[in-house]
C-alpha cells in the first residue's frame, strides 16, 4: 500500500495482469475495503447477532425477516459478502507486499551512492563549507560524526570526490513489511477459526443443523461433526459427576453436535462468594479420559484459567442447575380438611399430579442455592434470601404460569413471609404473594385459616354463634342474612375484594351504593375476623381475656391480603420447598482454534511493525567532499520521507556539530 | 589537524547518551530500582510470574521516562509521598476517610479525585485566560494547575488501590476496573500527553483546547459519581481477575488519550486556519503554525494507534483466556476494530497519499467521536461480554 516506488522489481507481466495487480495493490481499493469492513462491522453491532429466529420475526415481521435472513444480517461476520470483503483485503494487502516488499528490502540496504551533487544542494536540509583542513581529516570527521548520530555510513571514492552516505532507520521499511504481512496472517488465521468452512459444508448439503430439542445421542449423523473438524467453539453443560464426549455448536436456528476424541467429567463445581455476596470465582474440577493417556488427567479450571489439552481449550463459561433433588409440600389452596401432599421431583423433570380430580404437571426448571439481591438495609449492600425453586404448573389445557418460591421466609417490616412469585410469561416480572408465617415458623395457621374460610358448615356455625345483627330479627330473615354473610366470604375467596364489590354494584341501587358496599366490607371484615379467632382457638391460643395481640392482628391483615390476592395465583396448590439435594452443572466451552498459530505470530509482528514504522523513521545523510581551488568543499545534505520537521531539527544539530568541529 | 581531532573527540564525548546522563539521572534510576526492589521483595510471594514481570518493566519504563522527561521524576516522587502519607492515615479501616482530617479533605481517593476534577476545570479556564490575554504568567499558572491536577488524580488512583484492599483482602485490585476509574485514568493520561508536548513545543496556547476534552471527562465523571453513585468500590467479577487488566486497560487509555489530544489539536488547527484565511491576525495567530499543528496531530495519532494496536491485541489474548476465543465479534471488540480501521485509513492517507491539512484535521475530529462511541456508546447502547461499565 505504498505508492512511492514506481520502479517495480517484479518480473514483467502481461498488460492485463499488470493492470489487475495495479488495481489490487492500489491505495484506493485498500481504503475502500477498510471503510467497507468498518460499515459491515457496525451493522453487526447494531443488530444483535445470532439470536433465535423467532426474535427476529417478532422484530421485523415475516417479510423483512426473510429479506434480512437472505443477506445474512443475523450472522454478519460469517456471511458470504463479509468473507468476500475480508478475502479482498487479504488479496489487496498481499499484492501491496508483493509489489513493494522487494523495493523496501532493497531500500533498507541501499545507500544511494550514486547521488549527484546538484541533488544534494537542492535538498531542503543542506549546508556547505569551504575548509582548509586536509581532505583525510574531514573524511575522518564525517566518518565519526555520522555513526555517532546513529547513521551507518558507506564511503565511495570517485577519485575526483569522496561521497559518504549515511542511513538510519532502515528498520522502518521492515516495519512496513511486518505490519502488512501481519494483517494477512491474522486474516487467514481468523478465517480458519471462523465458520466459513462449516458454512461451505452446509451449502454442499453435508451438514444440516438440528432444530429439535433431543438427546445428543439421538441427533442424526447429518447434524454431527466428527473429530476431524479442525476448528470450532461450542459449549456443553455437564452435571456434577457426569461426563461428556460431545458438545453443541449453536448454528443458525439450530445446533450441531461436535464429537470429541476424549471425554470430560465434571467432578465438582464450586462458586465462591465475596463477603458482600457477589460471586468471586467459578471453578470446576475436571477429569479428562482419553485412551491415549496412561491415567486420567485431573485439573481444576476457573474463569481466566482454562485447561489446554491436545489442542483443545476447555473454559469455564457458565453454570446451571444439574438436576437438584427437590422435596416439596404441596399445600392445597382449595377445599376443606386437606393435608399437604409430599412431592419429590428433580429440576428438569416433569411431575404428574392429580389435584381435585384435575391433571396438572409440575415442571421444575431451576433451583438456586443463593439469591443475592440488593439490600434495603443501608449497612449491607447485598442480602442473601436463601434457596429458591422455579417451576411451571401446567393445567390440562396445556396452559402454564411460572412460579418462583423461596424456601426461607423473608422479613418485611418486622414480620416474616413465604414469598411466591408468579408470572404468566417470561417477558413479565414476577409478582409476589406474601404468605405470613405463624408462631411456629410455618404455614400451618395460614393454611388452616384458608381452609376454614372455605368450610361452609363452619362459617354457618360461626355466623349463628356470633349473631352479628342482634337477635331481634325474625328467624327467617336472620337465616337469609346469615346465608348472605356466608356467601360474601365465598365470593371473597373466589374473586377477592374486587369480586365482592362487583357483586354489590350489580345488586345495590345506585343511590345506596356507598352505604351498601360499606356494609358488605364491614360484614366481611367481621366474618374474616371471627373465623380467624376460631382458628386461633382451635390452635389452642387463649383469646378470652386480651383478645388478639398485635402480632396476631398483623398476621390477620397479611393473611386476608394474601387470600384476596390469591384469586390471580393460578395454581391450585402452594409448593413449600422443604428439603433439597443441590446438584449443579458446569457450563464448559470447548474450542479448537488452530488459526491462532498464525494469528498470534501475526499479532507480534503487527506490534513490532507498528512501533518500528513510527519510531524508527528512515533518514539519510550524505557528505560530499571535493577538493577545489579555494579549499576543500564539504556539502552535508539530508533527506527523510517522514517526520520532516523532526528531521530538520536533527539536521541542524548535526550541522552544528560539524560547525564546531571544523570551524570551532 | 590536532585541533580538529581534539574538537571531534570533545564533540563525541559530549553527545554520548550514557556519558550525557547526569548524577541526578543516576540518582533517579537508583531510587526507582530501590523502590521496585522493595516492592518485589515484600510482595513477590503474592504475585504470579506475569505480575512480577509487569512490576519490573514498570520500574524500567519509569527510569527511561524520567531520563527523557525530567518533570516525571518530581511528579512520581510527589505522588509517591502523598500516597504513602494517605495510606499511613488509614489506621482503623475505610471509616477513617470520614474522620481523619487529611483523608477527608485532601488525600482519600474521593477527595483527591475531587481535587483533580476541580484543578483540571480551573486549569482549562486559566489556559483560556492565558490564551486570550496573551499572558505568559497565566499560562504558567495553568500548567502548574494541570500538573497538580494530574498529581492528585494519580494519588487518588494509588490510594484507591489501597482502599480496595481495605474493603477486603480478596476484593483488592488495581483501580482500572470500571467506567468511573478509567475516566480518571483517561483524564490523567490525556493531560500527561499534553504536558509532554507542551514542553516539547514550548507553547501553552494549546492547553485550553486539550483540557476542554479533559473537563468534559471530568463533568461526566462527576455526574457518574453523584447521579449514578458509581464511585463505590466493587469487587471484581471473575472474568476481570487477571493480570491482563494491568496492561490491557492502561495501554488502551494511552490510545484513547492520544486520539483525544489529536482531535483537540485538530480543533486548534481549524481555528488557526480560519484566522489565516481571513488574514485577520489576532489571538488565533498565536497558535502554533499550521504545519506544526499538523505534525503534532500526526504524532499523536501515530502514538495512539501504536498503543491502541497493542491494547487490542492484549485484549484479544485476554479474551482467549477468559471468554474462550481471541475474537468473538463482541460489540466492544468490533468497535475497537472500527476505531483501529479508521485510524489505519487516516495514517495511510497521510503517509502514502500525502494528505495534509483540513481534511485530515476534520477526520481526526470525527475519529474522536468514533473513539468515544467505542469507549462509551457501546456500554450505553449495546450489550455484550465487555459490559463492565453500565450506564
Amino acid at each position: 500500500m505504498n505508492n512511492q516506488s514506481n520502479t517495480s522489481t517484479a518480473p514483467p507481466l502481461s498488460r492485463t495482469s499488470a493492470l489487475l495487480l495495479k488495481f489490487l495493490g492500489s491505495m484506493n481499493l485498500a481504503i475502500t475495503l477498510l471503510v467497507a469492513l468498518s460499515i459491515a462491522a457496525i451493522i453487526g453491532t447494531v443488530l444483535q447477532q445470532n439470536q433465535p429466529y423467532t426474535d427476529y420475526i417478532i422484530k421485523f415481521g415475516p417479510f423483512w425477516f426473510e429479506v434480512f435472513k437472505q443477506i445474512g444480517l443475523y450472522d454478519v461476520y460469517s456471511s458470504a459478502w463479509f468473507l468476500f470483503i475480508l478475502f479482498f483485503l487479504v488479496l489487496s494487502t498481499s499484492t501491496c507486499i508483493y509489489r513493494n516488499a522487494p523495493n523496501m528490502l532493497h531500500e533498507m540496504r541501499e545507500y544511494r551512492q550514486n547521488i549527484q551533487l546538484k541533488t544534494l544542494e537542492n535538498y531542503l536540509n543542506t549546508n556547505s563549507w569551504l575548509l582548509t583542513q586536509p581532505i583525510e581529516d574531514i573524511q575522518h570527521v564525517v566518518q565519526k560524526i555520522l555513526p555517532h548520530n546513529g547513521y551507518s555510513a558507506r564511503l565511495k571514492d570517485d577519485g575526483s570526490y569522496v561521497l559518504i552516505s549515511g542511513m538510519k532507520g532502515g528498520a522502518s521499511r521492515l516495519g512496513y513489511i511486518l505490519t502488512h504481512l501481519a494483517i494477512v496472517l491474522i486474516c487467514i488465521g481468523g478465517l480458519m477459526d471462523g465458520n466459513a468452512i462449516l458454512k461451505a459444508r452446509e451449502m454442499l448439503g453435508q451438514v444440516v443443523p438440528e432444530t429439535k430439542n433431543i438427546a445428543a445421542s439421538d441427533v442424526p449423523q447429518i447434524s454431527r461433526l466428527g473429530i476431524n473438524n479442525q476448528s470450532f467453539r461450542g459449549s456443553v453443560s455437564i452435571p456434577e459427576g457426569r461426563q461428556t464426549d460431545v458438545l453443541f455448536l449453536n448454528y443458525k436456528d439450530g445446533y450441531l453436535v461436535q464429537e470429541l476424541p476424549f471425554s470430560v467429567e465434571v467432578k465438582d463445581f464450586r462458586i465462591e462468594h465475596y463477603e458482600s455476596g457477589q460471586p468471586k470465582s467459578f471453578e470446576s474440577d475436571l477429569v479428562v479420559y482419553d485412551d491415549r493417556l496412561n491415567q486420567p488427567l485431573e485439573k481444576t479450571i476457573s474463569v481466566n484459567h482454562p485447561l489446554i489439552y491436545d489442542g483443545y481449550s476447555i473454559y469455564q463459561a457458565s453454570f446451571s442447575d444439574g438436576g437438584s433433588k427437590l422435596e416439596m409440600l404441596a399445600w392445597p389452596l382449595m377445599g376443606v380438611n386437606k393435608q399437604p401432599q409430599k412431592v419429590t421431583t428433580k429440576v428438569g423433570d416433569e411431575f404428574q399430579m392429580n389435584i381435585s380430580n384435575e391433571p396438572w404437571i409440575l415442571e421444575s426448571s431451576n433451583f438456586r442455592l443463593f439469591n443475592i439481591n440488593p439490600s434495603e438495609n443501608p449497612d449491607k449492600q447485598f442480602e442473601n434470601s436463601g434457596p429458591s425453586v422455579q417451576f411451571k404448573m401446567r393445567n390440562k389445557m396445556g396452559e402454564a404460569k411460572e412460579y418462583l418460591n423461596y424456601m426461607v421466609p423473608v422479613e418485611r417490616d418486622g414480620a416474616y413471609y413465604y414469598l411466591s412469585g408468579v408470572r404468566a410469561s417470561p417477558a413479565e416480572e414476577f409478582r409476589y404473594l406474601y404468605l405470613p408465617v405463624d408462631d411456629k415458623g410455618g404455614l400451618g395457621r395460614f393454611m388452616a385459616y384458608l381452609q376454614a374460610l372455605g368450610d361452609e358448615q363452619l362459617l354457618q356455625k360461626i355466623v349463628a354463634e356470633q349473631n352479628f345483627m342482634g337477635s331481634n330479627l325474625p328467624t327467617k330473615e336472620t337465616a337469609e342474612l346469615n346465608e348472605a354473610m356466608v356467601n360474601v366470604v365465598g365470593l371473597f375467596l373466589k374473586n377477592g375484594m374486587s369480586g365482592v364489590l362487583e357483586q354489590v354494584e350489580k345488586n345495590a341501587p345506585a343511590d345506596k351504593l356507598e352505604e351498601v358496599s360499606g356494609l358488605y366490607v364491614r360484614v366481611l371484615q367481621q366474618m374474616l375476623g371471627a373465623v380467624y379467632v376460631d382458628v386461633l382457638i382451635k390452635e389452642g391460643v387463649d383469646v378470652s381475656n386480651v383478645g388478639v395481640d398485635e402480632e396476631k392482628a398483623e398476621f390477620f391483615d397479611a393473611a386476608a391480603a394474601a387470600i384476596g390476592a390469591m384469586t390471580r395465583y393460578g395454581s391450585p396448590v402452594y409448593f413449600q420447598l422443604s428439603s433439597f439435594v443441590h446438584h449443579q452443572a458446569s457450563g464448559l466451552q470447548i474450542a479448537k482454534a488452530p488459526g491462532k498459530n498464525l494469528v498470534y505470530p501475526g499479532c507480534a509482528m503487527l506490534i513490532l511493525g507498528v512501533f518500528l514504522m513510527f519510531y524508527a523513521p528512515q533518514q539519510r545523510l550524505w557528505a560530499w567532499i571535493e577538493q577545489t581551488d579555494e579549499g576543500v568543499k564539504l556539502v552535508l545534505a539530508g533527506h527523510a520521507i517522514r517526520n520532516k520537521l523532526d528531521f530538520s531539527k536533527q539536521f541542524k544539530k548535526i550541522q552544528a556539530q560539524f560547525e564546531r568541529v571544523l570551524n570551532g | 589537524m590536532n585541533s580538529t581531532h581534539a574538537a571531534l573527540q570533545h564533540e563525541l564525548d559530549q553527545q554520548s547518551f550514557w556519558k550525557g546522563l547526569s548524577s541526578f539521572d543516576w540518582l533517579w534510576a537508583i531510587i526507582v530500582v530501590l523502590g521496585t526492589g522493595y516492592a518485589y521483595t515484600r510482595y513477590a510471594s503474592l504475585m504470579d510470574g506475569y505480575e512480577k514481570g509487569i512490576l519490573v518493566s514498570t520500574g524500567a519504563s519509569l527510569i527511561a521516562l524520567g531520563w527523557n522527561w525530567k518533570e516525571i521524576r518530581a511528579l512520581s516522587l510527589v505522588v509517591f509521598l502523598l500516597s504513602i502519607f494517605a495510606i499511613s492515615r488509614y489506621v482503623h479501616g475505610l471509616a477513617d476517610a470520614e474522620t481523619d482530617f487529611f483523608l477527608r479533605f485532601l488525600v482519600s481517593s474521593q477527595s483527591a479525585i475531587m481535587w483533580m476534577s476541580a484543578l483540571y476545570v480551573l486549569a482549562t479556564v486559566t489556559y483560556f485566560i492565558a490564551f486570550f490575554a496573551r499572558s505568559e504568567f497565566s499560562g504558567k499558572v495553568a500548567s502548574a494547575m494541570t500538573w497538580s491536577a494530574t498529581t492528585m488524580g494519580l494519588v487518588g488512583l494509588m490510594v484507591r488501590w489501597r482502599e480496595t484492599y481495605l474493603v477486603g483482602l480478596d476484593v483488592g485490585h488495581i483501580p482500572v476496573s470500571n467506567l468511573y476509574e478509567v475516566f480518571i485514568l483517561f483524564s490523567i493520561i490525556t493531560a500527561l500527553l499534553y504536558l509532554f508536548y507542551e514542553r516539547r513545543y514550548q507553547t501553552r496556547v494549546l492547553g485550553g483546547f486539550v483540557l476542554l476534552v479533559i473537563s468534559a471527562a471530568v463533568a461526566f465523571l462527576l455526574w457518574y459519581a453523584f447521579d449514578r453513585d458509581a464511585a463505590g468500590i466493587q469487587p471484581l467479577v471473575p472474568a476481570l481477575q487477571s493480570y491482563w487488566m494491568k496492561i490491557h486497560v492502561p495501554a488502551n487509555f494511552i490510545g484513547y488519550g492520544a486520539f483525544a489530544l489529536a482531535a483537540m489539536v485538530a480543533v486548534a488547527y481549524f481555528v488557526r486556519e480560519n484566522a489565516e484565511h481571513k488574514a485577520s491576525g489576532g489571538i488565533a495567530m498565536t497558535l502554533p503554525a499550521l504545519d506544526i499543528l499538523d505534525d503534532l496531530m500526526y504524532k499523536s495519532i501515530a502514538l495512539g494507534f501504536a498503543f491502541f494496536t497493542l491494547a487490542t491485541i492484549l485484549g484479544a489474548l485476554w479474551a482467549a483466556e477468559a471468554w474462550g476465543g481471541y475474537w468473538s465479534w463482541d460489540p466492544k471488540e468490533t468497535w475497537a476494530l472500527i476505531v483501529w480501521l479508521n485510524y489505519a485509513a487516516w495514517l495511510h492517507m497521510r503517509l502514502t497519499k500525502g494528505w495534509r491539512g483540513k481534511p485530515m484535521a476534520a477526520w481526526a475530529i470525527v475519529g474522536l467521536f468514533v473513539t468515544l462511541f467505542a469507549f462509551l456508546g457501546v456500554n450505553m447502547f449495546l450489550s455484550g461480554l465487555h459490559s463492565y461499565g453500565e450506564l
